[in-house]
């Protein structure tokens, strides 16, 4: 297999910081939602909808299309401004995230605007569906790959690991897990709630090819997906090692950021300090 | 014709669809066997897939074979594929609206010795009440392996209750099978017994005894608890004024629940539950655990006769 040339980075920090401002926007507007995990995974979307995924926004139900599909729902946001900045649905839709009547659920609704694959917000459950379509493909004989982001926190739940176990008894290649370990969940820090290290001794040990990287490193996020890729005989997982809150001083690896939109204020100072990092 | 468990007409029905519908699929968590799935496994096993004793995986993975254009039997115990799982039928499959078939063997009493834990009696009254869940419970194994193939091209969740037991079949090919339509078995206009499962055959023993007695009882079988034949139930209270509901499953909010609510807002009139009395079940003899929980003819012509007296006091006030 050949790998496309991976894209320029700098480029794609700019996008980085455009996206953070989108989410905090969007999630002060609607007067809730969660930052802290929008922030933690924004790299890790770049990776995939400006290089790895074959996708078409002009062609939302492409059916041979990559599948991206988003298992910690509470990240919403991120993915409702990646899709809109790609095009999938206006850039305006994006205020109306929570607001009744809304297609932006507070959670993902599937197929409410195009480019959302499933529902999520009950944790836990995307990597079971990752493993079905890829099961189903198989039979069908389509090549593409399925893409399952998860929670550090979401990771506790004790479905993931029959998925696991699953994607790894089919040996589904075409799987690859990602996991924004962004080392906090509602009430305080991973390790403290319940603690899941090793993780990617974990994983291995349930016969997946595990990749460690520092999330927010876009060249080593493209380098991973492309390591992913080559891989065949049994599924991957990228072990991404993130911050919630990232790019937001005051709001990095705090958990009282776990769910709370921003103030006007608040909202302020962080814009300013996404822009001083981009000049 | 000898008698047979539903669960053996699913097996059946699941083995033709194989031929006819090759988008069906079919997973387990290791009870393939006991739910029958595993005649389907053996003719088509690159169509049949295993996910180990993990429920809420096997749901999980049926929706994502739903998402990708396939028509997925999970199969297990009715207990453990409704009661492990309400989660992801809820969120994966209900809320999603995908179109997995969610099949349970071993539903109601007559799991027999196995006891309370494998005995399904509550499901009825979760799956039901779930958006978008359509709930079906043949009455016998021919009506099973019929609402199998039909389930296949219902669009959309479908929960099936099959039974462990041997039952007489009492449907027949020539007779009309649609999910959502109530089948009338035999006429009557002083009451009607509306059963599902198992206990339809015991509803046909009670109204031939009520016969003797010169009461005509009217016997429905609702296979399909939801959607539910609207009109079939108003027409029964409008025509026989009286209903006693019969279900091998607990009272609280199952079949008995689905009627009431139809009856008493529409032509309300005396009801009585025949069914489980809120209560776990119990190891034993399935035909002696009928008995124990009071699902027996004798207890629907019991229930008939005190449904006849409230309807009776009702017309006296009414002169």
């Amino acid at each position: 297999m050949t790998i496309a040339p991976r894209p320029n980075v700098s480029a794609l920090k700019q996008v980085a910081v455009e996206l953070r401002q989108t989410i905090l926007r969007t999630i002060a507007r609607a007067g809730s939602g969660h930052p802290g995990g929008s922030l933690s995974m924004v790299e890790l979307l770049i990776g995939l909808y400006w290089y790895k995924l074959r996708h078409d926004p002009a062609r939302p139900t492409w059916p041979d299309r990559d599948l991206f599909l988003l298992s910690k729902g509470h990240g919403c946001p991120a993915l409702y401004a990646v899709l809109a900045s790609r095009g999938y649905f206006p850039n305006e839709e994006l205020l109306t995230l929570r607001r009744y009547p809304t297609r932006l659920q507070g959670h993902p609704e599937r197929g409410s605007v195009p480019g959302v694959e499933i529902a999520a917000g009950s944790l836990g459950q995307g990597l079971s569906m990752a493993n079905g379509i890829a099961l189903a493909d198989r039979l069908d004989g389509r090549a593409r790959r399925i893409f399952c982001l998860m929670g550090d926190g979401e990771i506790q739940e004790g479905q993931v690991w029959e998925a696991a176990m699953t994607a790894h008894h089919h040996k589904l290649e075409s799987v690859c897990a990602i996991i924004d370990a962004n080392q906090l969940q509602q009430n305080g820090p991973v390790k403290e709630i319940q603690d899941i290290e090793p993780l990617a001794e974990k994983w291995r040990a349930f016969g997946w090819h595990a990749i460690e990287i520092d999330g927010h490193d876009l060249a080593q996020v493209l380098k991973a997906y492309d390591e992913a890729e080559m891989l065949k005989g049994k599924p991957q997982v990228i072990v991404a090692r993130t911050v919630k809150g990232k790019g937001v001083s005051f709001m990095e690896l705090n958990p009282a950021w776990h769910g709370v939109a921003p103030k006007p204020d608040e909202l302020e100072r962080a814009l300013k300090e996404l822009q001083a990092v981009s000049l | 014709m000898a008698d047979k468990p539903t669960r053996d007409g699913f097996g059946e029905g699941l083995l033709e669809l194989g031929k006819t519908h090759p988008n069906v699929v079919a997973l387990s968590g290791d009870l393939e066997d006991s739910a029958r799935a595993i005649w389907f496994k053996k003719q088509y096993p690159n169509r049949f897939f295993s996910v180990g004793i993990a429920e809420q995986d096997m749901i999980g993975t049926a929706a994502g074979l739903a998402i990708a254009g396939k028509i997925p039997f999970a199969c297990s115990f009715s207990q453990f594929v409704t009661g492990k799982t309400l989660e992801q039928l809820r969120m994966a499959v209900c809320y999603q609206q995908l179109n997995v078939k969610v099949v349970g063997s071993h539903g109601g009493l007559s799991v027999g010795a196995d006891g309370a834990t494998a005995e399904a009696l509550e499901e009825l009254t979760v799956m039901r009440s779930l958006p978008h869940m359509t709930v079906v419970v043949p009455c016998d194994a021919l009506e099973a392996k019929r609402a199998t193939i039909a389930s296949a091209d219902y669009s959309g969740p479908v929960y099936l209750r099959l039974g462990r037991s041997p039952v007489p079949i009492m449907t027949k090919e020539t007779d009309p099978f649609q999910i959502g339509r109530a089948n009338v078995l035999r006429s009557g206009d002083d009451v009607t017994i509306v059963a599902c499962g198992v206990m339809v055959y015991h509803a046909l023993q009670a109204a031939e005894q009520l016969a003797k007695e010169d009461i005509q009882a009217r016997v429905i079988n609702v296979h399909t608890i939801k959607p539910i034949d609207r009109p079939a139930l108003v027409a029964a209270a409008k025509e026989t004024g009286a209903i006693v509901t019969a279900e091998e499953h607990t009272i609280v909010g199952g079949l008995g629940g689905a009627v009431a609510e139809v009856v008493v807002q529409t032509h309300p009139v005396p009801m009585r539950f025949v069914g489980v009395q809120d209560r776990f079940g119990t190891s034993g003899d399935p035909a002696e655990l009928l008995k124990a929980f009071h699902l027996m003819p004798d207890d629907i012509v019991k229930a008939v006769k005190d449904v006849l007296k409230l309807k009776q006091s009702a017309l006296g006030s009414r002169l």
